[in-house]
């Protein structure tokens, strides 16, 4: 349908989508250049909320730096909390309780089923049906209730410390996520019935947008994107940190490379969470949740550090270069979606707009992660 | 001649009063209706119920400062929004809402209706064209090529009944199904077996027609803003969204006096104004429900449908209910 | 020509499902809480603002050691100490001594990011966080809070 078409010069216009664009879901701004409803080019424009969390990593203390990593991407913070503690734990050689692990991976879980409702509920909102993302929210609400009676907060969470948690989870933890497994599974069927299984959606999606391999590799696409082009790469396989290869899960992986397929991978992402989460419950230890012996002051050893997460969005990288001091000398975060989005560019010549919004929709972008 | 002069002024006051209220009261109904729908309560702050939210909406959009951005067609831009309302205002004129209540019974009823419904595509394009807004112009471009492409199935459905009743006057087309809801012309019988895939026809191009979801892809938010009045604020914003609502009954009470007996109550007793009201209530209640439901098609869905599905299958229809209207 | 019609069944079969998804809902009880008629109470471990703790005299815990204020990622806590002389009774003598008494605990709420920091490293127990989340303003100078202000007017 959306097939390219041959333009003539000189009969095209620009269409300015953004900085605020009820498409773009933040600041971005999109350049396109238009012919009709077909889009010619596009060009997209970064840097409306940039805030420096990089030099921020650089110019104060390690620890200081903690609540930073949940500002960068509101809807799964917890993910990138933990790729830092991990990675600060790597560099200073910190030893971390088996409890305070298995509760990171319980958490981070639940996180990344919320993050994936809003993201559902949102992509919806995009092809104009609204239901959907109320009723998603009301799910996000039961998981952002049980977060925030451990974590504290609902939204940029501060939980994770070098070495532990900052608490233990509470007597109500176990019992409540327990009665949160059946409950997204009925969801999800809910969700299937209505939306997945829609006429409309399905012909809004299915051979719209295709993204192919080889093009998410050149930019270096990663999580559901990649997935959905039949990349089957995930973190938490290929790269096992923390407990995750105590986990039995599988990683959904679509050959289709539509939009459809992206779609498919998230919602078949929050089923194998679930499974996560109840392995983790079964097998959750009893012990300390911070190590006994933790140094009072965190100073990695100078040298050059990595660590990568599977969070909601993709494959998120921390680099740390220390030179033996209290700051680092280098903090370099690596945040999938800015890969992700700039697959837009090339993807959406010679589509229509609609189907252009619907592939960015399907993309999953969190615009402060993009520019953080 | 001034008997009949009066006779036209207080009817057009009542239909001008009775769109206005449809049009602020249906908005609260939508307003609830999606709240149920997706499990909260909807305006429920000002008066029992929100009742008095429409009012407050109201006193908000006339009180506004009406802007007119720079560079517009202002001729354009300002006649736009009153031939969004205007048309379906005059409609109401020809409605029967029962036997006797009528403004004026035409012979050619079902045709003035179509013909006005035909100005509403004409103030989106004007509204669209004249604010000098790209994502207007997209918008009202996409909205004339969908209302044209939805008409055509829409007048095939009305031909085949036309055919059957043998007339064009909305009242004879309701009177001809009076009696039980079995004399319907949505109940399908031997001269015309394919009824209620007709039916479904005209549903789905009244809500294309009334741009409502899921083809609002004149308004279509999450890629042109607010459509084709995306530059307008206060009133004229105020009047597209009446000119909305006055099509939605339109439509519903076309659908009621098409296919559904017009003020005929179902079992045949006591026809009235009641039942019309009900039928038609009942239809603008299952347009909201849909709206709240489906996600949007694309244009080139839309035009898939209607050229590759609707107008096919109603042109067999008509082929075929002419056909067995001559055997029999 | 089966496969035409076969695909309009089954849309509008998806449609139907669809519909009856959102009418069952339609009967269900609301979720939402009407925000400022009705409230939810906190849980233990939510995240306001930081407040003072008050010993059993009702003084502030606080010693004015200052490690709150370090270890602030932001910045957003000033406290001032000023020493006062008291007399102890040691061996039988009366001795003058010097201690650090807390004069101002001001907290700038406009730049804290809730990350516990401060808890974490008070070694006192004289921070906790409050379940204060009825904040809202059209000024910045609001959310300046004088903590032992506050403590003081919680004792009267």
């Amino acid at each position: 349908m959306s097939a390219p078409i041959h333009i003539q010069p000189g009969e095209t216009f620009t269409l300015n989508v953004g900085p605020q664009h009820p498409a773009t879901h933040g600041v971005l701004r999109v350049k396109l250049e238009m012919d009709g409803e077909y889009i010619v080019h596009s060009e997209t424009v970064l840097g409306y909320i940039h805030r420096m969390h990089e030099l921020m990593g650089e110019n104060r203390t390690y620890p200081q730096v903690l609540p930073n990593l949940s500002r960068m991407d509101y809807l799964g913070a917890l993910g990138y909390t933990h790729g830092h503690v991990l990675a600060i734990e790597r560099a200073a050689g910190i030893e971390v309780p088996e409890r305070a692990e298995y509760i990171r991976a319980i958490t981070v879980e639940l996180n990344r089923i919320a993050s994936h409702l809003f993201w559902f509920g949102a992509f919806v909102m995009d092809l104009g049906g609204f239901t959907p993302l109320m009723y998603a929210i009301e799910d996000r609400e039961y998981i952002l209730d049980i977060l925030e009676r451990v974590t504290g907060s609902r939204l940029t969470y501060c939980y994770y410390r070098f070495g532990g948690l900052y608490n233990d989870i509470d007597d109500e933890f176990v019992p409540a996520t327990k009665a949160l497994i059946p409950r997204m599974r009925e969801s999800l069927k809910k969700y299937d019935a209505l939306v997945t299984g829609n006429i409309i959606l399905q012909k809004r999606l299915k051979d719209i947008g295709p993204l192919s391999k080889e093009l998410c590799r050149k930019y270096g696409a990663t999580g559901p994107v990649a997935r959905g082009s039949g990349i089957d790469f995930d973190v938490r396989k290929n790269e096992p940190y923390s407990v995750y290869p105590e986990f039995d899960f599988d990683v959904p992986v679509y050959h289709e490379c539509d939009s459809f397929a992206r779609y498919k991978v998230r919602m078949d992402e929050m089923e194998q969470s679930l499974r996560i989460i109840e392995q983790g419950l079964e097998k959750l230890p009893d012990g300390p949740i911070m190590p006994e012996k933790k140094p009072k002051l965190i100073k990695p050893p100078a040298g050059d550090y990595y660590q990568a997460v599977e969070t909601a969005r993709g494959s998120f990288g921390i680099r740390i270069v220390s030179d033996g001091g209290k700051n680092a000398y280098r903090f370099k975060l690596r945040s999938p979606t800015y890969s992700n989005m700039h697959l837009f560019d090339e993807a959406c010549e010679g589509m229509l707009i609609m189907d252009a919004l619907a592939l960015m929709g399907s993309l999953d972008l969190v615009i402060p992660e993009i520019d953080r | 001649m001034s008997l009949t002069l009066l006779n036209a002024i207080i009817a057009v006051v009542i239909a001008i009063g009775f769109a206005a209220l449809n049009a602020a009261y249906l908005v609260w109904a939508e307003r609830r209706g999606a709240g149920r729908i997706q499990r909260r309560p909807g305006p429920n702050v000002n008066g029992p119920l929100g009742l008095l939210q429409p009012l407050a909406d109201g006193a908000k959009l006339m009180t506004k400062q009406l802007i007119i951005p720079g560079g517009a067609d202002k001729a354009l831009f300002m006649v736009a929004p009153v031939l969004a309302m205007a048309p379906a205002i005059m409609s109401f004129v020809t409605i029967p809402f029962s036997d006797v209540i009528v403004a004026r019974s035409m012979d050619l009823g079902v045709l003035m209706i179509f013909a006005f419904a035909s100005l509403g595509s004409m103030s989106i394009l004007f509204a669209g064209w004249g604010s000098r807004n790209k994502y207007g112009v997209m918008a009202s471009v996409r909205a004339v090529s969908q209302a044209i492409s939805y008409e055509v199935p829409m007048l095939i459905t009305v031909i085949t009944i036309v055919m059957m009743t043998g007339s064009m006057n909305l009242h004879d087309l309701a009177t001809s199904q009076a009696g039980g809801f079995w004399h319907w012309n949505i109940i399908p019988s031997l001269t015309s077996p394919l009824m209620p895939v007709s039916f479904l026809i005209f549903f789905i191009c009244s809500l294309a027609e009334t741009n409502r979801a899921p083809f609002d892809l004149g308004e279509a938010e999450s890629e042109l803003v607010a459509g084709f009045h995306t530059e307008y604020g206060s009133m004229g914003f105020g009047l597209f969204f009446m000119g909305e609502y006055a099509n939605i009954v339109i439509g519903a009470s076309l659908i009621t006096i098409l296919f559904l007996g017009g003020w005929g109550c179902p079992f045949g007793l006591f026809p009235s104004v009641f039942w019309f009201l009900l039928k038609i209530y009942l239809l603008i209640a299952t347009f909201i429900w849909i709206r709240w439901t489906f996600p949007r098609t694309t244009i080139y869905g839309l035009l898939n449908l209607s050229w590759k599905i609707l107008i096919p299958i109603s042109l067999f229809n008509l082929l075929l209910t002419a056909g067995l209207l001559k055997v029999f | 020509m089966s496969a035409y019609f076969s695909e309009i069944f089954r849309g509008l079969q998806s449609l139907a499902i669809g519909m009856g998804i959102t009418f069952k809902e339609f009967f269900k009880p609301v979720v939402t809480v009407s925000y400022p008629m009705e409230t939810i109470k906190m849980s233990a471990r939510y995240r306001g603002h930081i407040e003072l703790i008050e010993n059993e005299e009702g003084e502030p815990k606080c010693v004015a050691c200052g490690m709150c204020q370090r270890g602030c990622p932001s910045g957003c806590i000033t406290l001032e100490s000023t020493s006062v002389e008291y007399q102890v009774e040691e061996k039988g003598e009366t001795k003058t001594k010097k201690k650090k008494v807390l004069s101002k605990y001001d907290l700038d709420f406009t730049t804290c990011s809730l990350c516990g920091q401060c808890v974490e490293s008070c070694n006192f127990g004289a921070i906790d966080f409050s379940k204060e989340y009825n904040l809202a303003s059209s000024r910045k100078e609001d959310f300046h809070f004088d903590l032992l202000k506050r403590l003081k007017e919680r004792n009267s």
